[in-house]
């Protein structure tokens, strides 16, 4: 059997799912569309494949099986309800929607169709992340205490203007593009916070949007998540995102390439763990995909899309409903920066008023979020 | 001929694929380039004769020196690899596709054809974008001797993923016009792409790609990287021997000493011990 599948958006990510898609086995891609022509037409040429500039018209006349929205965010919830309508399977790129009240309703509209859905939130598939998920749920850290999520990567060094990134409609900004990132992995680990404190969305070098991210999110059973993205941060060479949960019995402490596990002892210890500190690497627990182009899990989230487009399995890691909860913590965020609340050593309310620090979010105005990454 | 073994530069700028933490102490060890240019020296004195490395700015300063040093250093030769692909990959993310060729490629065809919205794009176009591109590139290596020009593996597999061959032909054509080298491809898929390069007419190309005894990062599968091996339809050169640390350094060079037709070994280290340690088990184990 082979999965027909179309690809929306020839951005960064777009070709590179059109390039891992057209690799793996079982799949065909039978249709690519860009509102550039001269993508179309280069692409077109070059790898053979059918492309269109109207979306509608290429889910007509192709009809796949399932499509990848690579798109702007803002673009996310039309294209994805235009392809469930259709019956047809939808892989979409992170974040998911512009408002949660959108996300909801196309994960309402997916399961009214039966249809398999995903959202690129790639490092559910990172060997290191999927074993803290792992750890967790055989409890091999007790009941979780506090957490810290961290994003650091060098995106916006300096002043700019320009791309829809740095457009708050269209969704730019650290929270939408970093933030998203480190928020779905503990929205997977701890699920749904209670609510959120002490948010502030910080321009460092943007004029519409937040380049720095910090929060305080609450927990059902009271554990507490401290949230620290920045992508105005040199130092780093890449975007680097680390989880560290500190538990009853033990903590860890996670990113792309290595977990760290200290464990007090006393419950039953996980199968190839000891008592005190424990290392593991990418190396023995990432599994191989059939082809890699910038790391396994980019691969392995399409061939599991693939896979249940196939057989129609429903509910895969990184369904919409997941993305939905990291769409609604975005949100809660987005309204405490908003709500300023802050207590000084005056009275007075806040030392940093809403314009002051720069906040970009207005309520009753359209704002967006970033795409992709 | 390639050198049996040449030196990478993963070490230099915080490339490691085991550990962040000794990715971030290794940017501080050689942030200063009188420690990479130095241990460059050290290595050179060992007997290493090459050095792989991206394109990455401050490589420049590399060049530079070994310039000026060229009297003691006459054999140091440079493998390039580019793009050094987080510079676009951020001018992308910043400017978007248009606004980032604009900022590399001012003055090509295609940008002319991708501006006026012209739906055709002819090879050319394509070719004017691939040279430009890559002679930007070059620029940093202007009097220094590069024998082999490598396309780096998130282009080349991208590239290969896509089905976008022709690409490959323009890379080829233009690094041995240009600068009369020969041109090599860095991939995560070996036996994909030497299928693919054979298919397409590139003869006995030069392909890095990860060789290493417990198939970290091959794509394919280790069967199927042995199976190219054996045929024999390229030149190997393997990288991330070590598998980045995971095996220990004696098994991993002898086990790859075994596998059949590799021509070089690309490895980093940090330090004149560890390259010392690396030459002496490939001695070894290569005779």
């Amino acid at each position: 059997m082979v999965t027909r599948i179309a690809v929306v958006g020839l951005g960064k990510m777009g070709l590179s799912h059109l390039s891992i898609a057209r690799a793996i086995d079982g799949v065909d891609v039978v249709g690519l569309c860009d509102s550039a022509s001269y993508l179309r037409s280069v692409i077109g040429k070059y790898t053979g494949t059918e492309t269109f500039g109207d979306y509608s018209k290429m889910l007509d006349r192709q009809a796949p099986d399932g499509v990848i929205v690579a798109t702007p965010t803002r673009l996310h919830a039309p294209m994805v309800r235009e392809a469930l309508e259709r019956g047809i399977a939808v892989f979409c790129e992170k974040p998911f929607c512009l408002t949660a009240a959108q996300s909801t309703e196309m994960v309402a509209l997916a399961e009214a169709h039966g249809l398999v859905t995903q959202v690129g939130y790639h490092n559910r598939f990172v060997g290191t992340f999927a074993e803290v998920k792992r750890l967790l749920d055989l409890r091999a850290i007790g009941d979780v205490t506090h957490g810290l999520a961290e994003a650091y990567g060098p995106v916006v060094l300096k002043h700019q203007h320009g791309t829809w990134r740095s457009s708050k409609n269209e969704g730019g900004g650290a929270l939408y593009d970093y933030a998203a990132h480190p928020l779905n992995l503990i929205n997977w680990y701890l699920g749904r916070p209670d609510g959120v404190g002490g948010t502030v969305l910080h321009s460092v070098f943007s004029d519409e949007t937040d380049d720095e991210v910090s929060s305080t999110m609450l927990f059902p059973d009271r554990a507490t998540v401290q949230l620290s993205v920045n992508w105005s941060d040199e130092s780093v060479r890449k975007m680097t995102t680390r989880i560290s949960l500190w538990g009853t019995s033990g903590r860890i402490t996670a990113d792309r390439q290595e977990i760290r596990v200290y464990l007090r002892g006393g419950a039953e210890l996980p199968e190839g763990y000891v008592r005190g500190w424990n290392v593991r690497d990418t190396t023995e627990l990432t599994p191989p995909v059939q082809f890699y182009l910038r790391g396994e899990e980019y691969s392995a989230q399409l061939e599991q899309f693939a896979a249940n487009v196939e057989v129609g399995r429903l509910g895969g890691t990184n369904d919409m409903a997941s993305a939905l909860v990291t769409d609604q913590c975005i949100e809660l965020l987005m309204e405490d920066n908003r709500r300023a609340g802050f207590f000084g050593l005056t009275d007075s309310p806040m030392p940093l008023e809403p314009k002051a620090r720069r906040s970009w979010y207005r309520p009753g105005r359209s704002h967006g979020r970033g795409e992709n990454g | 001929m390639m050198d049996r073994v040449v030196f990478g530069d993963n070490q230099f700028f915080g490339v490691n694929h085991h550990s962040e933490a000794k990715a971030a102490e290794q940017l501080i060890q050689f942030q200063r380039i009188e420690a990479i240019t130095g241990l460059l020296e050290q290595a050179y004195d060992v007997g290493l004769r090459t050095f792989m490395c991206t394109t990455h700015e401050r490589i420049a300063e590399v060049v530079e020196h070994f310039k000026i040093e060229s009297a003691r250093y006459p054999e140091f030769v440079y493998y390039p690899c580019m793009p050094y692909a987080h510079k676009y990959a951020n001018a992308v993310t910043e400017d978007g596709m248009l606004g980032a060729l604009r900022r590399f490629v001012p003055a090509s065809g295609f940008l002319d054809a991708a501006f006026r919205g012209v739906a055709s794009v002819t090879r050319k176009d394509i070719e004017g974008v691939i040279t430009l591109l890559v002679d930007a590139e070059m620029k940093m290596f202007a009097g220094a001797t590069t024998p082999v020009i490598w396309l780096q593996n998130v282009v080349t597999d991208l590239l290969l993923g896509m089905g976008f061959d022709e690409a490959f032909r323009v890379f080829d054509e233009h690094v041995r016009k240009r600068y009369g080298a020969e041109p090599g491809f860095i991939t995560m898929n070996l036996p994909m792409l030497a299928a693919r390069l054979n298919g397409i007419g590139i003869d006995n190309p030069i392909i890095c790609s990860n060789i290493n005894k417990i198939g970290f990062r091959m794509s394919g599968g280790i069967e199927a990287y042995q199976a190219a091996l054996e045929r024999h339809s390229f030149r190997a050169v393997a990288m991330s021997v070590f598998a980045s640390g995971a095996i220990p350094a004696d098994e991993a060079i002898s086990w790859v000493c075994e596998q059949p037709n590799i021509e070089s070994i690309v490895f980093g280290a940090s330090s004149r011990r560890n390259i010392v340690n690396t030459l002496d088990l490939v001695l070894k184990y290569s005779s």
